[in-house]
């Protein structure tokens, strides 16, 4: 029955949320409405199961004493102050924006700052000529990479300066991210979306389960 | 000397990045910016608009993509104003408020905009797909109140907005996969007209969107805000970071080139 449920609701609202999609008729329209308020009131709970999650993936580490588990103490202390003066106070409390503006965007930019250091370094190391393929890697991100920096355009036009072509770095970019790119990327979309579909069709049909746990 | 240059420590990599960084911002560095035709695209869509249209913004990004994607939205937003072309804007990340309320306020602030006459701020609810299909029947039920917490009945702009119908377009400031939220729920279910401004790294993934007409224009990453703020004619961070994404790139450039000839040298010396 704890699984008999699950699956006659999805399998109903499964078909009723299709069968909305080819009905402009109002009570298909109603229906969908309704479906869609009910889904924004389901998905506040997604923030607090998060939360739960957090709290026990971190109390476990320290009660184990798991590697680095003393970070866990930094991730309840940010925790506590930010619900601490966020919930009751909002988040317009010159406080809760200080705390904002002043640690969590640092940090964030910072963290996603390093990656220039280690995209560089990695580049050095690892981008070689080795084979035909990539080859054809390097060459197209070295390509890409000019484009899309003004100064790209500067170096073709001094080094092409005898040709009548110019600007064409960016032009180059513009290429390469309109035809091979755009060709692959089109043949990613349509694969994933195939199997978006057959998945769907899966677990509206009850033959995929593994979203109710216990991975059958 | 082959081998030292091939296997060149790590941190000295480090510092020649941060030098290139540090030193264009120090130095004052113009250099000339194009534009590429979908930024150019999404600023004449913006520019017909006549006067009383309303453009929905959504800040779908955090404070790690904020030096990337704020300029693009300062600028948009400028252009928006001057115009007098309506902003409802919201965000879709839930780190993304703060952000997005203290930037549409400087701006604002600098142009004379009246928050709810001339922009609204609606603030953030979880869900992307329920948000995005809620706001396409009744904004308001999603969104009872803006930001700040005032009924969005007692809102003069809000007065004839009642779902995407009233938006004559959504421009999606994203660091993630929400412009395809956005493209497959709001464009494909409600004819939303969209347009985007992406970080450099998503910008390969929106070209299918471009081609097929789904995408009104589209920001690439630093080099589309820095075009953005050229066509709106700001001199902002987005032509200072421009600049410096030139010099690391010329640098990352170089090290690749640097890095296989000498690899290539030394095996031949090998061989």
């Amino acid at each position: 029955m704890k699984r008999l449920i699950p699956l006659v609701l999805c399998f109903i609202f499964g078909i009723v949320m299709i069968a909305t999609q080819f009905s402009p008729h109002p009570i298909s329209k109603r229906v969908y409405e309704e479906v869609v308020n009910g889904a924004l009131i389901i998905s506040p709970f997604a923030l607090v199961l998060a939360t739960v999650t957090l709290i026990q993936t971190h109390a476990t580490r320290i009660l184990r004493r798991s590697d680095h588990w003393q970070y866990s103490f930094v991730v309840f202390a940010g925790l506590i102050t930010m619900v601490v003066i966020g919930v009751p106070f909002g988040p317009k409390n010159t406080v809760f924006e200080w705390l904002y503006n002043n640690v969590q965007v640092p940090m964030d930019a910072t963290m996603f700052s390093l990656l220039a250091f280690f995209i560089a370094s990695a580049a050095y190391r690892a981008f070689r000529a080795r084979t035909t393929e990539a080859t054809l890697l390097l060459v197209t991100a070295l390509i890409v990479m000019l484009g899309n920096v003004p100064v790209g355009n500067l170096v073709w036009n001094k080094l092409m300066s005898w040709t009548p072509w110019v600007d064409q770095a960016s032009a180059a970019r513009e290429w390469i991210l309109y035809n091979p790119n755009l060709s692959a990327r089109r043949g990613i979309i349509l694969g994933v979306s195939l199997g978006v579909i057959s998945q769907s069709v899966r677990i509206i049909l009850g033959i995929e389960r593994s979203y109710l746990g216990g991975g059958d | 000397m082959l081998t030292k240059l091939v296997s060149m420590d790590r941190r000295i990599v480090f510092i020649l990045v941060a030098l290139a960084v540090i030193i264009p911002m120090l130095v004052n560095v113009n250099l000339p910016v194009s534009t590429s035709a979908p930024t150019q695209k999404l600023y004449d869509f913006v520019e017909a608009l006549p006067k009383g249209s309303t453009i929905m913004l959504a800040f779908d990004y955090g404070p790690s993509s904020f030096p990337e994607l704020s300029p693009m939205a300062k600028a948009l937003l400028k252009q928006c104003f001057d115009k007098d072309i309506g902003v409802v804007a919201l965000t879709l990340v839930d780190d993304g408020t703060t952000l997005a309320s203290t930037l549409i306020e400087e701006v604002a602030a600098e142009k004379n905009a009246e928050n709810g006459e001339d922009f609204v701020f609606l603030g953030f609810r979880p869900g992307i797909t329920q948000v995005i299909l809620g706001m396409g029947t009744e904004i308001k039920s999603v969104f009872d109140t803006d930001y700040y917490g005032k009924k969005l009945d007692e809102i003069p702009m809000m007065e004839n907005i009642t779902n995407y119908d009233q938006i004559d377009l959504l421009v999606d400031l994203a660091s993630s996969n929400t412009t395809e939220a956005w493209i497959i729920y709001a464009n494909v279910q409600y004819n939303l007209k969209i347009a985007a401004g992406v970080t450099g790294v998503m910008v390969s993934q929106m070209f299918p969107y471009l081609q097929t007409g789904q995408l009104n224009g589209l920001m690439s990453g630093i080099l589309g805000a820095a075009e953005y703020e050229n066509l709106v004619e700001v001199q902002d961070k987005g032509m200072q970071y421009i600049n410096v994404n030139s010099f690391v790139h010329i640098l990352i450039v170089l090290l690749v080139i640097i890095g296989n000839i000498a690899y290539f040298t030394q095996r031949k010396r090998e061989e």
